[in-house]
């Protein structure tokens, strides 16, 4: 008898399983977890239960959310974030987890540096007290944000109590146009089902343009699964993943990575897998998308117009023109910026870094912005390739490793009222600072947007 | 452990929003801080800085414990952070017709019930509300019914696990440490079976 069909989902959370409740919970065994600065709390708690680490082996701390993006040979300046950053690095050699610190070749943003150092590999659960933990969901992972008390909970047993989600496939049949990227077919999901839209789903995305991307543009995609409400999203592991992922640093070597490819090449879903829900689109219809107002889901195609406050919608959609300092019915070409930034654990590899520096090469930014690498290795590959001198040349700073400008913790903000153009994942009310106006879109539309000074169509930038 | 949560009557208030992030529930700059300093002063901190009449600083919502708000409460970041300042600000229970999930798995775990009702029944709260800020309601969660400001009760649905944790204030570790056994066999099937899940360093 031949076994029902089963998702990439079904497999990863069946092979998890550790024990069933009558009451519909699992225990799900966790292979890794990821601490940054912000896993205080979670420390905070484990102490006050006198309680230990169960396998620090499977647990790894880097330093991001707050940390300086310069100056790093002087102390930090803010007593809070120094203290934070130090209490990770004490906790982490007092519980004997390894720790990737600021002065750390390594360091980098948790979502960039795991998957670089093969912490990340397809077939596991991974978990972070992060939301944006979606992002290892690309390599076929279940990997999804926690709050502090689940910290706490997965650091004493290693194991995490969860109800077995909904399932929902966007599939994406066809191939992507010319300047058209991975941050644009995420940003055109989420507009299509909604901020919360996937709430209590785990997203699959699958059809042939999503096979033919790259990792990193695997990894934007599943990233930003979160501000389309799913707690996950996965791609089935294929060549590009099993390549991507031999011979770094903690993946397995030899016979042993032999038998994981062996494993990870029963992941993908079953011909007639059941989805709770499926959503498909047309990867050629996608345009270059970016958003005006303070969800990821008013995401429009560069072509487009800011939308009338109209319909049952109308007093979300002045709230949000308001915040924004948007006249209803402008062309989104229309609008002028003050600031851009390049960075985040969206858009923050190497790949987006050559995207955003292909744009500006040659040509001078006309507003100020920051280029903040994902990790410290993605910014030493960016300097061997030269691309440090191309934005500096265009008059960008050129900064080291963190989530700066995504989160505005380490002190990288816009001022009340400024306008940026960002490749981040957020463009929430002050997200970016107190009264900063965010403006979502990929890395190449960021970098033509620092050319002209106002949101642009990078197709025509580059076509003509 | 948290406070357990049995029948609460109280004020509540109307919050007419959607996509209500954790970032406005608490901005990310106030995180650096120990749980002890009181996450109350920083609930809505910015949106009740930048506007007049936010709705929980009306006189009539005094004390409110309870926060009807529309759809999607509780989005994006999965800082704990958001329901530290909910609760340290008072409120024990948000009504809407959906939640962010790690939100709404945080706030379960620190006495928070968060109770998701239909679109259309939120909206008549919210229009209720929002003309008598500050009415009373009544949320009993052993009988899963809510009493609304004009006395209509209607019942609501909740994960039986995350009900149980809340009414008896249940510690999830201790909960976990009791599969001890079968967290040893499945632990020995890995080593076994999947070596190449754990992390093979250098």
């Amino acid at each position: 008898m031949n076994a029902a069909p089963r998702s990439l989902f079904d497999k990863v959370w069946q092979s998890h399983v550790v024990a069933m409740r009558e009451d519909g919970q699992a225990l799900l065994g966790i292979d890794r977890h990821l601490l940054h600065e912000g896993s205080f709390h979670g420390f905070a708690m484990l102490d006050h239960a006198g309680r230990h680490i169960r396998r620090p082996e499977l647990t790894f701390a880097v330093a991001d959310h707050y940390v300086p993006t310069r100056d790093r040979a002087r102390p930090i300046a803010d007593p809070a974030i120094a203290r934070m950053v130090r209490l990770l690095a004490e906790n982490a050699a007092r519980h004997g987890i390894a720790h990737f610190g600021l002065s750390d070749a390594r360091q980098g943003i948790v979502h960039v540096v795991a998957p670089e150092q093969g912490i990340t590999l397809p077939g596991l659960t991974l978990v972070c007290g992060d939301s944006h933990t979606s992002t290892h969901g690309a390599f076929g992972a279940l990997a999804f944000g926690i709050g502090a008390t689940e910290v706490a909970h997965v650091l004493a047993t290693q194991m995490l109590w969860q109800r077995r989600p909904r399932t929902l496939r966007v599939t994406l049949d066809g191939a992507l146009g010319a300047h058209v990227a991975a941050k644009d077919v995420i940003l055109a999901i989420i507009a299509r089902i909604g901020a919360g839209g996937a709430a209590g789903h785990v997203l699959e995305y699958d059809g042939a343009a999503i096979r033919a991307l790259d990792m990193a543009g695997r990894m934007t995609i599943c990233n930003m699964s979160i501000e389309a409400g799913a707690r996950a999203g996965m791609i089935a592991p294929d060549e590009t993943t099993f390549q991507w992922v031999a011979g770094r640093a903690y993946a397995p070597k030899g016979a042993l990575f032999d038998q994981a490819v062996a494993a990870w090449r029963a992941l993908p879903s079953d011909p007639g897998a059941a989805f709770d829900r499926e959503v498909t689109l047309d990867a050629g219809a996608i345009t270059p998308h970016v958003t005006w107002g303070t969800s990821p889901e008013t995401a429009l195609p560069i072509t487009a117009r800011v939308p009338e406050p109209r319909g049952a919608q109308a007093g979300e959609i002045r709230t949000m023109l308001d915040y924004m300092g948007l006249t209803p019915g402008m062309a989104l070409q229309e609008i002028a910026i003050d600031r851009v930034f390049i960075g985040s654990c969206t858009n923050a590899r190497i790949e987006d870094l050559r995207a955003a520096a292909a744009v500006l090469r040659g040509r001078r930014a006309v507003v100020p912005g920051l280029v903040v690498p994902g990790s410290t290795p993605v910014r030493a590959q960016a300097e061997a390739e030269g691309l440090d001198r191309i934005f500096r040349e265009a008059g960008l700073e050129w900064r080291e490793a963190g989530c700066s400008m995504c989160v505005g913790i380490n002190g990288d903000l816009l001022a009340p009222g400024q306008r940026s153009a960002s490749t981040t994942n957020r463009n929430f009310q002050g997200r970016q600072g107190p009264g900063a106006r965010t403006h979502l879109m990929s890395p190449a539309m960021v970098a033509a947007a620092a050319v002209t000074g106002r949101i642009s169509d990078v197709r025509q930038l580059q076509e003509g | 452990m948290a406070t357990p949560f049995t029948v609460l009557t109280a004020a509540a208030v109307a919050l007419d929003r959607a996509n209500v992030d954790t970032d406005q529930i608490i901005p990310a700059r106030f995180l650096k801080q120990p749980r002890g300093v009181g996450y109350g002063q920083f609930l809505f901190h910015d949106l009740r800085a930048g506007e007049d009449g936010f709705p929980l600083d009306a006189p009539a919502a005094a004390g409110a414990a309870i926060l009807v708000a529309a759809r999607n409460f509780g989005c994006g970041s999965s800082r704990e952070g958001a329901v530290y300042a909910l609760v340290d600000g008072g409120i024990r229970c948000v009504i809407a017709p959906s939640f962010g999930d790690i939100f709404a798995s945080n706030a379960a775990k620190n006495g928070l019930l968060t109770i998701a009702l239909e679109e259309a029944r939120i909206a008549a709260l919210l229009a209720r509300l929002t003309a008598m800020p500050g009415s009373t309601m009544t949320v009993d969660l052993p009988a899963q019914r809510l009493t609304d400001p004009d006395g209509a009760t209607c019942d609501f649905a909740i994960d039986p696990f995350r009900k149980r944790c809340m009414v008896e204030g249940l510690d999830d570790v201790a909960l976990t440490l009791e599969y001890a056994a079968a967290i040893a066999a499945y632990d020995r099937r890995i080593a076994t079976e999947e070596g190449w899940r754990i992390p093979q360093p250098g």
